[in-house]
């Protein structure tokens, strides 16, 4: 009987305390940046796409519902030709995000994707990238890797030597 | 004997090295240097153990597991910290320099790098300093480069040039800067670079093929298949991801072909992707615009049903495919698909191999031999994995001098080779024509098929064949028929090699002649002969008419519907011979895959799958049925041939294919209908096969994207196809254990990710496979009674005044029909349109060299470009054969030169 009471008072007590309801969608929540929603594409600082196609966040997904091509651009990059996430099958793990070598794929705080038709759920390429570096600005997968595109050739990379000279005879 | 690995005792064979022995036992030990067809040189150091003196030494010392060989009571540790820490810190010395690059490289996922650092436990760089780089090479349309992400491992130049005899690849500068290329930029020379990208343990080299449509291992579905590309039949598995064939890898077997592949056959697979594939079924002329599968499935049982209808065959379908078209046309109304010089030449090769006593061997023991002579063959070019064993035969014998002379184990590789230098084992080759091996023969012999075949029976019978003897041999030639009979006497095993490769049929005779005399002298020869087709021998096994008589059937009237099964009849016989058949057939009825210029003309298309949409059955030239297996359901109607001739005998009601439903529905009707066939049944486990109640799947675990692959079209996902054939699934749900040898679509184990993986299925490194290699031999020597030689050698080839006798040349490149459709052996096929002849022949017919020349074929005019060539013996003409667009289609032909 005492803790019926107890808790009645408590909950009155409540009246005066200060508001956590969010009047959405008049009022949005605060996101932290980490926050696991709506999965982009993003892209490199020099503009260029980030995303190689190297299958990883694929294979990563649990729910398998990833699905894309790569294929290798004239400059020697390598992009998906198609990128494809049914996001009715995500469940926003971020583990494709975890997967990616490149920082490609970002999961951002935004959640505001529901529809009437499931079929609208399916995410292509378009609805994917976006024209940003996310949450990881700065990062150039290939300034990094050793694989030569126009206007990185072999040995511009970091930490790169100029290509060896195989038929010097100089130790 | 005993050996101690971490304080077990594990039994081992003796004459293995350790490292052989710890991967036979199942344990895991990295190495990269070592491979299991080319042995040790303990160059990587990554392989490292402890081997200890006695229990109680507890120090040990650090060696290499690959250059030690198993002792009795040998006690080693493979989990010793020591020998980690070493493991460890070799990896992340060889690391050093590695790039960055494992997403956008194409060996990732299947990379025995990765897999061995993750062994390792190198999980982390160390190194924070530049890393050297290099330039790469342009290497041609199979193989790419990317040298930066090379360790050091030298198996690539140890594979190309040691084992297979390549010459433009080659290792270059010094110290850190070790270059692994060409001199320059340009293609790789050797039918068999293709293995390079499995055999390089990094991403240095690719299949480039594969690039273009780039797809991961563990997202491909994969089937256990049987390359189509010549007679022999090598194992492979391939890929498929999106709808489309993505790659070819081997498939280990312990009889065939090993660990490699020719570039035929692995690059030669672009035709299932093709855009000249038929899709659907179609019907001319086309009525109303509405026909579908089951019209026209109707029409077709309507023309059947009237028993005016012949069944023309093909060497390149499978036994079931060809047997089911036996059976609805009828036994009397089946004729074989083949060219009447191939015809010919595969029934003489039955005849010989069934009926006669010497035995045909499997592609491994050929590799044993240890004397070859070949007969008329440029293998290279007619059953390139044969010319491989021929050359691992070649090294047998110094090989074996050398290791009684030195002691050493075989897979000592470094030490033999330096003590055979470039010594090669006895090989003796008549050819008209250069051949690649012949950089391995004792003594070679060019001149006209027939009197290298006159040789060959005067060989025979200095082996004490009762033949008729063979006279006017000049003194060198009687020299060396004997020298060869003398070597043939000698040898243990010795291998003669013969077939179809100079469209000369006295060549198979003369070396089973020469076989069948070894046999009688109480010696033990091997005799191989090589096919045109994957199943030719298949498709004489199953027995039909020949295409000719199909021609005068139909002139005569008594049959008007013609049903072709994966043929073009285009290759068949020349033009004018097919343009007959079509002039007196109402309907041609086409089962095929590809719009060729057999469907140009047919009246009914029906689609067929492909190797990669079909399940079946193929003959080796060995005499080995193999099975492949479906690897994906295609778009459209295309189903296997054997489905549609099941579907269209239901309509039309034919009894003899009444009831048969799936594959080992036909599987059964061809063992009941040809007793000879009963093994069949024992080849493969059947449709109802499980293992704990559960499928093979025929994707990786790792497969991803199966919910979004088809999202777009709808996002409910379908069910998946069930396979009514096989025991394999079409998708990732099944049993994750070793599947049995025949049903083993791709090779993976935990912690293998890489093709080397094979390891953990084989019985003994580089011996069969668990459970015995897949595939069944049909064909055993017949002992009893002795040969029924064939007594005429052929009579000297004299040239007839304003005639050449033509000869066929065989490509590896061009000369197959489906491999052609991949741009990359298109691109490198040998010219169609040339006739070579001996200069002199030019000089006195008065023809420039390169001028056209019109040669009467059958009254029909055809022309070629004269090319001299002065290997020709005058009188003889040779063509490159089965090219598309080759005027003349049926060699050897012997023609008049209109000037
Ligand atoms: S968040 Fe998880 S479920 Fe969603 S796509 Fe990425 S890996 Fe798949
Ligand atoms: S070779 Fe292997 S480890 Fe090196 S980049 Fe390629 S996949 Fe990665
Ligand atoms: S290219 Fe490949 S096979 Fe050759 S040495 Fe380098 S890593 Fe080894
Ligand atoms: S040798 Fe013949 S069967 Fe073997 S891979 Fe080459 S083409 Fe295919
Ligand atoms: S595998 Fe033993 S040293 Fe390379």
């Amino acid at each position: 009987m005492f803790s019926l009471l107890r808790s009645m008072w408590l909950v009155f007590l409540h009246t005066f305390h200060k508001r956590e309801t969010y009047q959405y969608p008049e009022e949005k929540a605060p996101l932290p940046a980490r926050w696991r929603g709506r999965i982009a594409l993003t892209r490199d600082p020099d503009g260029g796409e980030r995303c190689v196609g190297c299958y990883l966040c694929a294979a990563a997904c649990p729910v398998d519902c990833i699905s894309l091509q790569a294929t290798e651009a004239p400059d020697g990059r390598r992009y998906p030709s198609f990128f494809r996430i049914n996001f009715s099958r995500c469940i926003f793990c971020g583990f494709c995000e975890e997967a990616c070598p490149t920082y490609a794929i970002q999961l951002l705080p935004d959640f505001e994707m529901a529809e009437y038709d499931r079929q609208n759920l399916v995410y292509e390429k378009e609805d994917l990238l976006i024209n940003s570096q996310g949450k990881y600005p700065g990062y150039n997968y290939y300034r990094v890797a050793g694989m030569a595109i126009e206007g990185k050739d072999k040995g511009e990379a970091q930490h790169e030597e100029p290509p060896v000279n195989i038929k010097s005879l100089l130790p | 004997m005993t050996i101690y690995i971490d304080n077990k005792p594990y039994e081992v064979k003796p004459g293995k090295n350790l490292l052989e022995a710890c991967l036979e036992l199942g344990l895991n030990l990295p190495y990269f240097c070592w491979h299991p067809a080319l042995g040790s040189v303990g160059a990587c150091r990554q392989c490292a153990v402890k081997v200890f003196k006695d229990e109680d030494d507890k120090t040990g010392r650090l060696v290499m597991g690959c250059m030690e060989p198993v002792r009795d009571n040998l006690r080693l540790s493979i989990e010793d910290p020591g020998a980690k820490t070493f493991r460890d810190q070799v990896i992340g010395w060889l690391m050093t320099n590695h790039p960055h690059d494992c997403a956008v490289c194409d060996e990732g996922g299947s990379c025995h790098l990765q897999d061995m650092t993750v062994m390792t436990g190198h999980t982390y760089r160390n190194y924070r300093f530049s890393k050297r780089t290099f330039e790469n090479q342009d290497l041609g349309p199979f193989i790419s480069h990317e040298m930066n992400r090379c360790i050091q491992c030298y198996r690539c130049v140890r594979f190309y040039k040691d084992y297979a005899g390549g010459k433009d690849l080659n290792v270059f500068a010094a110290h850190n800067h070790v270059y692994f290329g060409r001199c320059e930029n340009g293609t790789l020379e050797s039918e068999f670079s293709g293995n390079l990208a499995e055999v390089c343990p990094t991403g240095v080299f690719t299949d480039k093929t594969l690039h273009s449509h780039y797809t991961r291992k563990w997202d491909m579905t994969w089937a256990p298949s049987v390359c189509q590309g010549c007679s022999l039949g090598c194992n492979t598995s391939a890929g498929e991801r999106y709808g489309s064939l993505r790659q070819i890898t081997n498939r280990y077997n312990g009889e065939v072909n090993g660990y490699f592949l020719c570039d035929r056959g692995r690059f030669g697979y672009e035709f299932v992707n093709s855009d000249q594939r038929i899709l659907q079924a179609a019907i001319r002329p086309h009525y109303n615009g509405t026909t579908n599968k089951d019209h026209i499935l109707e029409q077709v049982a309507q023309k059947v049903k009237n028993g005016r209808t012949i069944g023309i065959g093909s060497p390149r379908a499978s036994l079931e495919s060809n047997y089911a078209l036996k059976l609805l046309v009828g036994e009397d109304n089946f004729y074989l698909g083949m060219s009447d010089t191939d015809h010919d030449h595969t029934s003489l090769a039955l005849k010989i191999l069934r009926d006669g006593p010497a035995r045909t061997p499997s592609m491994q023991e050929a590799a044993k031999a240890d004397v070859v002579f070949i007969l008329g063959e440029d293998l290279t070019n007619t059953a390139p994995m044969l010319a491989l064993a021929v050359r691992q035969a070649a090294q047998h014998k110094p090989e074996s001098d050398a290791m009684g002379d030195i002691h050493v184990a075989a897979w000592q590789d470094a030490a033999v080779r330096e003590a055979v230098q470039d010594k090669h084992g006895p090989v003796y080759i008549f050819h008209t024509v250069p051949t690649k091996l012949d950089e391995l023969a004792e003594d070679i012999h060019r001149g006209a098929p027939e009197q290298l075949a006159r040789l060959g029976f005067a060989i025979a019978q200095m082996l004490g064949a009762d033949i008729v003897p063979v006279t006017g041999l000049s003194q060198e030639d009687a020299a060396l028929a004997e020298k060869i009979a003398a070597a043939l006497m000698t040898a243990e095993h010795p291998l003669i090699i013969s077939g179809y490769g100079s469209g000369c049929d006295h060549m198979m005779k003369a070396a089973a002649n020469i076989a069948w005399a070894l046999q009688q002298k109480g010696r033990n020869p091997m005799l191989s002969l090589t096919l045109p087709e994957v199943n030719s021998m298949g498709l004489e096994i199953l027995g039909g008419h020949r295409l000719d008589t199909a021609l005068d059937v139909l002139r005569q009237g008594d049959a008007d519907t013609v049903i072709v099964l994966e043929n073009d009849l285009y290759r068949r016989a020349d033009p004018h011979i097919i343009d007959e058949i079509f002039l007196h057939a109402q309907d041609v009825i086409l089962i095929d895959h590809l719009y060729n210029r057999t469907a140009e003309k047919a009246t009914v298309l029906l689609p067929a799958g492909t190797f990669a949409e079909a399940d079946g059955t193929v003959v080796n030239n060995e005499g080995r049925a193999q099975r492949f297996y479906q690897v994906f359901v295609p778009k459209g109607d295309m189903q296997e041939s054997w489905r549609w001739c099941l579907q269209i005998a239901e309509k039309a009601g034919i009894t003899a294919l009444q009831g048969l439903r799936n594959l080992d529905d036909i599987d059964l009707a061809l063992t009941n209908g040809m007793p000879s066939l009963e093994p069949l049944q024992q080849l493969a486990p059947h449709a109802g096969f499980r293992i704990n109640g559960q499928r093979i799947p025929r994707e990786p675990h790792r497969y991803s994207g199966r919910t979004a692959i088809l999202a777009n079209e709808n996002v409910s996902e379908p069910k998946p196809a069930e396979d009514v054939d096989t025991p394999l699934s079409f998708t990732m749900e099944g049993y994750r254990g070793e599947p049995p040898s025949p049903l083993i679509p791709f090779f993976w184990s935990p912690g293998w990710n890489s093709v080397q993986s094979v390891n953990k299925y084989q019985q003994e490194i580089g011996g069969h496979l668990h459970g015995g290699d897949p595939g069944i031999r049909l064909l055993e020597p017949h002992l009893n009674g002795g040969p029924h030689y064939f007594h005429e050698a052929p009579d000297t080839f004299v040239p007839i005044p304003g005639h050449v006798h033509i000869m066929p040349l065989y490509h590896i490149y061009g000369s197959e029909e489906l491999s052609m459709y991949t741009p990359g052996i298109a691109q490198q096929a040998g010219e169609f349109c040339c006739l070579y002849l001996n200069p002199e022949d030019l000089a006195q017919w008065n023809i420039a060299p390169g001028n056209w020349v019109t040669i009467d074929l059958d009254h029909h005019a055809c022309r070629l470009v004269a090319t001299p060539n002065h290997w020709m013996p005058r009188g003889l003409g040779a063509v490159s054969a089965g090219m598309p667009h080759s005027p003349v289609v049926d060699l050897p032909v012997c023609v008049k030169l209109q000037a």
